[in-house]
């Protein structure tokens, strides 16, 4: 990594940087002494404090950018403790599913890394007791309540757990998709690419989340060639097609996750996940000769973020309401 | 240089090509400076007799529909890979197991469509789409599964990490949208094409930026994001997340893949 060409692509992107970071403009050498000292481990700390000092306050950070952050971090946190919970718990994960929970895990955990970055000390942190992952709203007693409990009621394999992890990470590559225009400013454009870049590790997150579901249905975990069965609910596809029958069915036949797949607010910005028409074009019609769940796979919908916030506060506990977890106005 | 082929208006090039009237601040200075240094260093690499470099590059054009005309370009050159694919020797053989032959049936469906879309969005928005670009799969072995899957990974990876790195250029939020819906698409491609070729793999260092966290010690403490990165690679790397990579690095490796006569640049996305 090239720290000059990062400063000097912030300056040309903003040309208050140098004086955001650093009023008498000594950064060039902090840099230069920091170069030869500095090893790889301590790149992100350093970098972390550029983007507290430039951007961490909520004077020069716009504050619908970072209402779009902050609610990223909190999906992050949603994502985060519940993996970490579940690598806790003997006998919830198979074992040859453990690395890639891991992998997960620790991604989540450099996506709470970045975005504190950006958002500075300041942005709130959340305890793995401000969540609901029973999706009860905070009664602890919602559909998915055995998520968490090896061999639970529809659990065995881990089952209910990868379908959660299924609908978290849509959720958030969704939200994500959802917030980019906002974070294209041109102050902040490399925040829009570094959110692009933990973007698209939610979607091959995903993406495996479904092998995963494909292979249990199969019983050949470990493998990632079991076949997918329509209508995807329980042996999705890796991708999203139509809806997926509303996503993964609960113990209680109930449908937890079809707001996921769903159409956001306003519908036309934020369709659900079975739309077929794009920037206006319908692609299902001549001269297009694609069926309607082949073009709903091609893409991905965005979500608006009271739509996320709605889904996500059924997974949020009464000690996280407290703390106004997911209940921002936007 | 004058060879280039331009499908869309480049205010870029016109304004370097208009003399220099206005006194050039100190700042600016330095990048006018940067900027006639690199393009020297590409005028002499074009006197090279080299075939690595073809001044009969198609260039993708400037502002979004350069950006544009660069994803539809990929699109072309994946569709194009996955149609050789559903006729190679390993797809058409009897014993080609029916839930591979389905992701090969799928992929090859999600790139046509993307690259039928882009064309008529380019289209739509009057923008001259690219012409239609000859492959050079040559390198790839479509006899084996291996051979297969290692070129899909290429494709997918380098899918992925192009739109990433383009998202900064786009001004058109509209346009920004329509590459978040595909690059997750193509995210999810890769990681299954990963996870088909080393099971767990589907996000690996090499593609993204890893993170050790330094855990909370109970349910009590607070995680603040403690952690050792490997952060590498251009574009603003964070831990977790995805290397982007910047055009014209992405169509160095692309050309490859890409007959004499279709071989691509993106000179005004440096």
């Amino acid at each position: 990594m090239n720290l000059f060409k990062l400063v000097s692509d912030l300056e040309q992107a903003d040309p208050e940087f140098l004086d955001r970071i650093n009023p008498r403009r000594r950064v060039f050498k902090y840099l230069g002494n920091a170069g030869q000292k500095v090893t790889a481990a301590a790149v992100p700390a350093i970098l972390a404090s550029f983007f507290n000092r430039a951007y961490g306050q909520s004077t020069t950070l716009p504050a619908d950018v970072q209402k779009v952050l902050t609610l990223a971090l909190q999906l992050e946190y949603l994502e985060f403790h519940f993996y970490n919970t579940a690598l806790g718990i003997t006998g919830l994960i198979p074992s040859s599913e453990t690395n890639g929970i891991t992998t997960i895990r620790n991604d989540e955990a450099g996506h709470i890394n970045a975005l504190r970055g950006v958002l500075g000390a300041s942005a709130p942190a959340y305890l793995v007791t401000d969540f609901d992952y029973s999706g009860g709203s905070g009664t602890g007693a919602g559909p998915m309540a055995t998520a968490l409990v090896p061999n639970g009621a529809g659990n065995a394999n881990g089952a209910l757990f990868f379908a959660a992890g299924q609908a978290f990470s849509d959720v958030g590559q969704r939200a994500y998709k959802g917030g980019a225009p906002t974070l294209n400013t041109t102050a902040t454009k490399d925040i829009l690419e570094a959110a692009l870049n933990i973007h698209s590790v939610e979607a091959r997150h995903n993406s495996h989340f479904r092998t995963v579901r494909r292979s249990i249905v199969a019983n050949s975990l470990g493998s990632a060639t079991a076949p997918a069965v329509a209508p995807y609910d329980a042996a999705p596809k890796s991708w999203i097609s139509l809806i997926d029958n509303g996503g993964p069915t609960a113990p209680d036949n109930s449908k937890p996750a079809s707001a996921a797949y769903g159409a956001g607010v306003p519908p036309t910005t934020y369709p659900a996940d079975s739309n077929v028409t794009q920037a206006g074009i319908p692609l299902t019609t001549a001269p297009f000769t694609y069926t309607d769940a082949a073009v709903s796979e091609a893409f991905d919908e965005p979500l608006d973020p009271n739509t996320v916030q709605t889904i996500a506060l059924k997974f949020t506990s009464a000690p996280g309401k407290a703390k106004g977890l997911f209940q921002q106005t936007f | 240089m004058s060879n280039n082929v331009s499908p869309g208006p480049q205010p870029h090039e016109t304004d370097l090509g208009q003399p220099l009237h206005t006194p050039i601040k100190r700042r600016s200075f330095f990048m006018y400076a940067g900027a006639t240094a690199g393009a020297t260093a590409l005028v002499l690499a074009g006197c090279k007799d080299d075939d690595n470099v073809d001044p009969n590059r198609i260039d993708v054009g400037s502002g979004d529909g350069g950006i544009l005309n660069y994803a539809y370009a990929l699109e072309q050159l994946e569709a194009a890979f996955y149609a050789e694919v559903r006729k190679s020797a390993y797809y058409t053989a009897s014993s080609t197991p029916a839930a591979i032959k389905q992701v090969f049936d799928d992929l090859a469906l999600h790139e046509a469509i993307h690259r039928d879309f882009l064309r008529a969005a380019l289209v739509a928005n009057s923008i001259t789409p690219l012409q239609e670009l000859k492959t050079d799969f040559s390198s790839i072995d479509f006899a084996t599964l291996n051979g297969i899957l290692s070129a899909a990974r290429t494709f997918e990876d380098t899918g992925v990490a192009a739109y990433n790195g383009a998202g900064r250029y786009l001004t058109n939020n509209t346009f920004l949208g329509l590459a978040g819906k595909i690059v997750s698409v193509e995210a999810r491609h890769a990681a299954l094409i990963r996870d088909m070729i080393t099971y767990n793999s589907f996000v690996s260092s090499d593609v993204v930026n890893t993170f050790s966290p330094t855990l909370p010690a109970n349910a009590t403490t607070a995680y603040n994001g403690e952690g050792t990165a490997s952060l590498t690679g251009s574009g603003n790397p964070v831990p977790g997340a995805e290397r982007s990579r910047k055009p014209q690095d992405v169509l160095n490796s692309v050309n490859n893949y890409l007959a004499s006569n279709s071989k691509l640049s993106a000179n005004s996305f440096s």
